[in-house]
């Protein structure tokens, strides 16, 4: 967590990053920024089905229904936070020559999708409704 | 006049139109959530507090348009467009986290 804070500053400090060291090769630079773009469409995918769930499955109890849509919300706010922290860690790399950093964020989310999706098919079979 | 006349004049790998087209794909992301929240806060009996916070989202929709907007215009002024800088990136990521929280506010 406390690397996160620090790097949070970084996040609206451009002047820092630029005397990290020398400019990337403009291309690895777009590429990054495509894979933070890339990122944030998937944030935007869960919070989608955030509102999907609340609206497309109206028979399904409330409760599991409200926790459903924030579950998938919240899964999309740590996916954009967590876009735009990779993405200054990974030109921050770039700057100083060092490898690109590893996350364990892509595993996690998978195996969140995987529980949601589980959940769902349970819900629409057993017919958890009102 | 110089060597570089004879460069071409365009990315060989066409990374500008690339990340241009992923900015595309962003806002058209942005548009689905910004009409589903729409959608929901209208639906279920709109309350004043639904009906603000689908009001909100529709704000932060044209703020992430503008944004996107901006960096697609800085990444067509040049060939070899510069960085994407942090507080663009974050305002952006911003854009998306608070998209959430009105979600939140509009489903509960």
């Amino acid at each position: 967590m406390i690397p996160f804070v620090r790097n949070a500053r970084l996040w609206f400090a451009p002047e820092e990053i630029r005397q990290e060291g020398p400019t990337p090769d403009y291309r690895f630079s777009l590429a990054n920024e495509r894979t933070f773009l890339a990122w944030l469409r998937t944030a935007l995918a869960l919070i989608g089905g955030g509102f999907a769930v609340d609206q497309f499955l109206p028979d399904l109890r409330w409760g599991w229904r409200v926790g459903l849509a924030l579950a998938l919300l919240t899964a999309g706010v740590l996916c954009s936070l967590r876009a735009v922290n990779h993405w200054v860690r990974c030109e921050r790399a770039m700057r100083r020559g060092e490898d690109l950093p590893a996350s364990r964020f892509p595993a996690v989310l998978s195996l969140v999708v995987a529980v949601v999706a589980v959940a769902m098919v349970l819900m629409v079979l057993v017919g958890w409704e009102r | 006049m110089n060597a570089d006349a004879a460069a071409p004049r365009r990315d060989p790998g066409l990374q500008p139109q690339r990340t241009r087209l992923a900015w595309r794909r962003t806002t058209l992301s942005g548009t689905v959530v910004t009409v589903l929240a729409a959608r929901s806060a209208l639906q279920s009996g709109p309350s004043p507090a639904a009906v603000a916070a689908g009001a909100l989202c529709a704000v932060l929709w044209l703020a992430f348009l503008r944004l996107a907007h901006l960096r697609i215009r800085a990444l067509d002024a040049s060939y070899r467009p510069g960085a994407l800088t942090p507080p663009w990136a974050a305002v952006a990521a911003l854009c998306t986290v608070a998209l959430a929280v009105c979600g939140a506010a509009i489903v509960l």
